[in-house]
């Protein structure tokens, strides 16, 4: 199979960490902005997809294959991550019928 | 041909992912979500590792996002009053976007990043588990007990406690 990637392409390493930045900014201000827990979730989701596609990136333009395996460890803790936290917030839910991180706010008072 | 199929899947990557942010329905924020899964995916065939962007749909498509919406579905929340936000909110977000501003520029004019990629055949599945099992075979296991550990942890977490009343 021939790669994909063309010897000399117009855009390189840097177009695609500048992508890479962007995921994760959107990600990051989704988990500032929003009120949602299960959208938060989402948007945490987004930060680790951009850390993933900057790995892979790293990894095709120096001739390496470590990044491409370190983001299968990515993927597994991803996984692993969302079931636990989705546990926890119908646990919350059980508990306090409401997933708005602004009603959430027992550990402050 | 590579450069067209770039921009046109990162353009869909974040577009998507932008909709996932500003969605008010949860329900088609997932389903924005997987889109913006599917253009990462695109990527990374493009950046050579098609194994990786099969793992992705299969683990992210199959898995989480199903759980996702299965998660919305049960718990079948409504949209709350929206409320202005804090003062330190807007203030970590105007910091964060400086900080992320400085990154990039930073990257784009002072770093010595290789243009051109390094020509070799695409990785294929031996390859990938020939290093799985040799040099990363510690993390595998670790990341084994990870995943026997968090599937004990979301057991406990979903099961109903009763206080029986003669343990009382």
């Amino acid at each position: 199979m021939m790669p994909l990637l063309a010897a000399a392409p117009v855009y390189g390493l840097p177009s695609y960490l500048f992508v890479s930045a962007l995921l994760f900014a959107i990600g990051f201000f989704g988990v500032l902005l929003r009120k949602n827990t299960l959208v938060i979730y989402m948007c945490l989701e987004l930060m680790l997809l951009a850390s993933t596609l900057a790995l892979v990136a790293f990894s095709r333009f120096n001739g390496t294959l470590d990044g491409n395996v370190f983001v299968f460890f990515v993927l597994t803790i991803a996984a692993a991550e969302v079931a636990v936290g989705l546990a926890i917030i119908v646990a919350l839910f059980r508990q306090r019928h409401t997933v708005s991180v602004e009603e959430l706010n027992q550990l402050k008072h | 041909m590579a450069d067209t199929l770039f921009l046109i899947l990162s353009v869909l990557t974040v577009a998507t992912a932008l909709l996932v942010v500003v969605n008010k329905n949860a329900v088609n924020a997932a389903m924005f979500l997987l889109l913006s899964l599917v253009g990462l995916a695109g990527l990374f065939v493009l950046l050579d590792a098609p194994l990786l962007a099969f793992v992705l749909i299969l683990v992210y498509a199959g898995a989480v996002v199903a759980l996702f919406l299965f998660i919305i579905m049960l718990l079948d929340t409504t949209p709350g009053s929206f409320k202005p936000f804090k003062p330190l909110t807007i203030t970590a977000a105007v910091l964060g976007a400086a900080l992320l501003g400085l990154g990039v520029w930073t990257l784009v004019h002072r770093a010595e990043l290789p243009l051109a990629p390094k020509s070799l055949p695409v990785a294929t599945m031996k390859q990938y588990a020939e290093m799985l099992f040799t040099t990363y075979l510690l993390p595998v296991q670790v990341v084994g007990f990870l995943l026997l550990i968090a599937m004990l942890g979301v057991i406990v977490l979903s099961k109903k406690h009763v206080v029986r009343e003669d343990a009382r």
